[in-house]
């Protein structure tokens, strides 16, 4: 067991873990933030989308001690209230159908954004493209995005 | 498609639906939801999985507080079609609630409670349409009344809007200052009733969001596997690769020693058949996290005993499903002569059609919170989409009278028919019974792609007769799948009446002479359904082939199979069907399979499409028409080449006859989501065996489509119709696979026979 201390939304966690135990494990089942979802555990479908200082990354295949002093931003984290631009867009085009997939595009575009503020319907397709959504709300997500995009 | 349930009851040939008021002893009894208020029940009726009716208890249930809110209970499970939202807003618009506030509240799983809860094959809004408006108009009736008494004037001036009475003069009153007199009257007879015109609805036929998207866009959406129990476990299981294997001996020695690991359980499993509610034989490890119990089963060291199934390959199957098309096998259906046709034929055309095994890979995988306590009781947290056959299966896993075990309902991320077997659910029942603490099961994306109930892998001949005119004179399907009751019982070795009347039987097209026939093959692992079921596999053959044929005879393939149709009828298959059309679990008086709706839908897709123009244009664009869940959509798919020489896919039109369309933003949902789920079965997906293995471990391996493979612009055109409704959730699938095939065609001048297609 290793001592890690993180910061999460802003607010400091003291940890004691193993050290290859992924970031979701740690979110999930340490700090009990169930809004970062498990779908994988390989990096390949994206429910688990948190940002490492301003980077997407698959929290599944990230392991707490590469974490080091970079701040954590969870979907918990990502606005008071979910007044952010992309979760009102996801409200106001209705983006999900059974909603699990649907935190880890968000923190996915929120990176997308943050490094890309005005992205075109291509950008956003290849940003996107680690983030599978089984029920399909691909269009509503891009059109979300493109509306985010607006206000942000 | 539903397994056999046991509760469902069978009388009183009347489907009429009752409104009540419950005694407040009854409901609290009934209900976990304390209220000083109001309260409605409503029991009624509806068809089952075999056409019989079915009278259920109370389903739904309608609160008003004397604080004026409104609270309405959902139960159904929420899987991604809305239905959570769907089923309460027409309670609400006929109330005239004030639907910004009212409450929705998910029922626990509980027959005795809310009757039928069996989320599946697209009913739940044909289901409740009648009994979601009377249970509200009963409620308006009501409060209406008492407001008019109260002011002294006629109910007729009175109407409710925005969770108030309001007089024809003015007056207005709160519901909930009217809650302490309606508890003292008489409730109107429901039948009586009169519901709200179709075009004072506000909520009914409109788009409505759904009522969770705030949530789900905050991360605060609750799912199987987010609720925290004090003191829980949690379970990782490694299944025996092979289904119907054994554990030999097991050690369980360095998976001890990994930190955070508490014990290592086995649990046993049904061996062959392997059952629709049973778990797999397989050694569990618990752990207090979910990344020690992974670790944990890494470690395990297990000899299994594999079975009969430990030599199976899917490809060899599938040969010999094919061959087996060739010869002669149980004819289902006849209509005149095919030989005759095929003596005198013109023309022949022989087309085969093969489809893989289908995961479900549901974004959520499956998980379960069990709590067994020391008192003979449990409690349990699912994702389920049949509550009351998991509650069922704890039961008899735990031997426990099912009314101690409680069962509440997560939303489910993800369903699609997986989550309607309740394996998942008694793992965890058993575990926690072992482990002497509540229990969540985690299942890995390895786990469910490997250990799920697949969509059967098929095999389809066509022989198509055009005779010397060139008309379509005689059509002979052969179809062979392992069916899903083979996974309950090795004895089925056809594919049953339901799952041909799932798009196969029922070709409705006007050709003098048809045979259809189905040939034996074995279950090797677990057959389950997948949205739209033996429908995927059906439509894909069946329009390819029309497609095909109206190419053969040089004809627009729209107005090929608009005029195959020939005159607009009611079609009842009477004298050529070996066994029973299911058509749904309704019988075909109260929802006839008609024609004139299907050449509908092909009008007004090529219509909103452009077809005509699209084709002169030289658009590479492909049509199929498929009735499913007695739901009629037709679809035309346009492809093209991207930069890279892939398969792009820029515009999809629908058109759906799905009678009123209730929450037309989620009927519009539904199809677009349709066509991406679609577009992974005919582009990307497959499950195949090996030594009785599943060779596909993750995404990499069952790839699905992903947003820059997706279809860009999806045009869903809902006919405008005042039919009864019915379903949405699966139908949009079917079409789309051999539309888009069709397209591919177009585009590439080869034709698809075998999915999936890979550019």
């Amino acid at each position: 067991m290793e001592k890690y201390t993180l910061v999460v939304n802003g607010k400091k966690h003291q940890i004691e873990t193993e050290s290859d135990m992924p970031l979701l494990w740690v979110l999930r089942d340490i700090l009990s933030m169930k809004g970062t979802k498990f779908g994988c555990g390989q990096a390949l479908c994206g429910s688990c989308t948190v940002l490492l200082d301003d980077e997407a990354i698959r929290s599944c295949a990230y392991p707490i001690s590469e974490v080091g002093d970079q701040s954590i931003t969870t979907i918990e984290g990502l606005s008071k209230d979910g007044n952010h631009p992309l979760q009102k867009a996801w409200v106001d085009h209705v983006v999900p159908q059974c909603g699990y997939c649907q935190t880890g595009q968000i923190m996915n575009a929120a990176a997308l954004l943050k490094r890309n503020s005005n992205p075109s319907e291509s950008e956003i397709e290849s940003a996107m493209a680690g983030n599978i959504c089984r029920c399909g709300t691909y269009n509503r997500i891009k059109e979300a995005i493109i509306t985010a995009s607006k206000s942000y | 498609m539903m397994p056999k349930f046991p509760f469902l009851k069978t009388k009183d040939p009347e489907n009429k639906s009752k409104v009540f008021v419950p005694s407040r002893r009854d409901f609290l009894k009934l209900s976990s939801l304390a209220t000083g208020g109001f309260i409605l029940g409503v029991n009624f009726q509806c068809s089952g999985p075999k056409g019989e009716l079915i009278t259920f208890a109370p389903n739904v249930f309608i609160t008003i507080d004397s604080d004026n809110l409104v609270t309405i209970i959902a139960h159904r499970s929420e899987m991604g079609t809305g239905i959570r939202t769907s089923l309460p807003m027409i309670v609400a618009d006929e109330l005239g609630a004030d639907w910004s506030k009212v409450k929705i509240v998910q029922a626990e799983g509980d027959e005795e409670k809310y009757g039928d809860q069996n989320t599946d094959g697209s009913y739940s809004v044909r289901m409740f349409y009648e009994p979601m408006r009377k249970a509200g108009a009963t409620a308006r009736h009501m409060l209406i009344t008492a407001a008019a008494a109260k002011w002294g004037i006629a109910a007729s001036e009175c109407h409710t809007e925005d969770a108030q009475v309001v007089s024809s003069g003015g007056k207005k009153i709160k519901f909930g200052d009217l809650v302490e007199q309606l508890k003292t009257m008489e409730m109107p007879d429901p039948e009586t009733v009169t519901l709200k015109d179709f075009s004072s609805y506000k909520l009914i036929g409109k788009d409505v969001a759904i009522y969770d998207a705030h949530d789900m866009a905050k991360g605060e959406a609750k799912f199987g596997a987010d609720i925290d129990l004090p003191g829980m476990q949690i379970a990782v299981i490694r299944r025996c690769p092979v289904v119907g294997g054994k554990v030999k001996s097991f050690n369980d020695e360095k998976a001890l020693a990994v930190p955070g690991v508490n014990r290592v359980v086995k649990i046993e499993g049904a061996g062959i058949p392997p059952g629709l509610d049973k778990p797999l034989e397989g050694v569990a490890v618990i752990a207090d996290n979910t990344w020690a119990a992974m670790k944990g089963r890494d470690v395990l060291e297990i000899e299994w005993d594999l079975g009969e199934n430990q030599n199976y390959s899917s490809a060899k199957q599938l040969e010999e499903m094919l061959k087996s098309t060739s010869g002669n096998g149980q004819v289902r259906r006849e209509r005149g002569n095919f030989n005759t046709a095929q003596q005198a034929s013109g023309q022949i055309i022989e087309r085969t059609y093969v489809a893989p095994f289908y995961a479900h890979a549901t974004m959520e995988p499956p998980a379960a919170i069990a709590h067994v306590h020391g008192d003979g009781t449990c409690e349990i947290w699912a994702p389920t989409q049949h509550p009351q056959w998991a509650r069922q299966a704890v039961a008899q896993a735990l031997e426990m009278d099912y009314q101690n075990v409680k069962m509440n309902i997560t939303l489910l991320g993800g369903g699609f028919g997986r989550k309607s077997k309740p394996d998942f659910v008694v793992e965890a029942a058993l575990l926690s019974k072992a482990a002497k603490a509540p229990v969540r099961v985690q299942w890995t994306r390895e786990d469910d792609l490997h250990h799920d109930f697949y969509h059967a892998q098929s095999a389809q001949r066509i022989r198509a007769v055009l005779d010397k005119n060139g008309n379509l004179s005689g059509w002979n399907h052969h179809t062979v799948f392992p069916a899903i009751g083979a996974t309950a019982n090795s004895a089925e070795i056809h594919p049953s009446d339901g799952e041909l009347g799932l798009g196969c039987i029922d070709f409705p097209y006007e050709v003098p002479n048809i045979r259809i026939e189905t040939h034996e093959s074995k279950a090797h692992t677990r057959i389950g359904w997948l949205r739209s079921v033996s429908n995927i596999h059906h439509s894909f053959a069946i329009n390819c082939m029309l497609d095909e044929i109206a190419e053969a005879k040089g004809v627009d393939p729209v107005d090929f199979v608009f005029n195959l149709l020939a005159e607009d009828k009611d079609l009842d298959f009477a004298g050529e069907l070996k066994g029973d059309f299911g058509n749904y679990g309704e019988p075909l008086d109260k929802f006839p399979w008609n024609t004139r709706r299907l050449r509908g839908v092909i009008e007004k897709v090529a219509q909103e499409a452009n077809w005509k123009k699209a084709l002169t244009d030289g658009k590479s664009v492909g049509f199929a028409v498929h009735k499913s869940f007695l739901t009629y959509v037709a679809c035309i798919v346009q492809v093209e080449k991207g930069s890279n020489g892939q398969i792009i896919i820029p515009e999809v039109h629908y058109a759906v006859d799905c009678g009123i369309g209730v929450n037309t933003d989620r009927i519009r949902s539904q199809f677009e989501g349709g066509a991406q789920f679609a577009t992974s079965l005919v582009m990307t997906s497959a499950i195949t065996f090996e030594n009785g293995r599943v060779q596909q471990n993750n995404f990499d391996g069952y790839q699905v489509i992903r947003m820059p493979q997706s279809p860009k612009k999806i045009h869903v055109h809902i006919v405008d119709s005042m039919e009864k409704p019915t379903g949405v959730g699966e139908p949009p699938v079917p079409p789309f696979i051999p539309a888009l095939c069709n397209a591919i065609y177009k585009l590439t001048g080869e034709r698809i026979y075998q999915l999936p297609f890979k550019s």
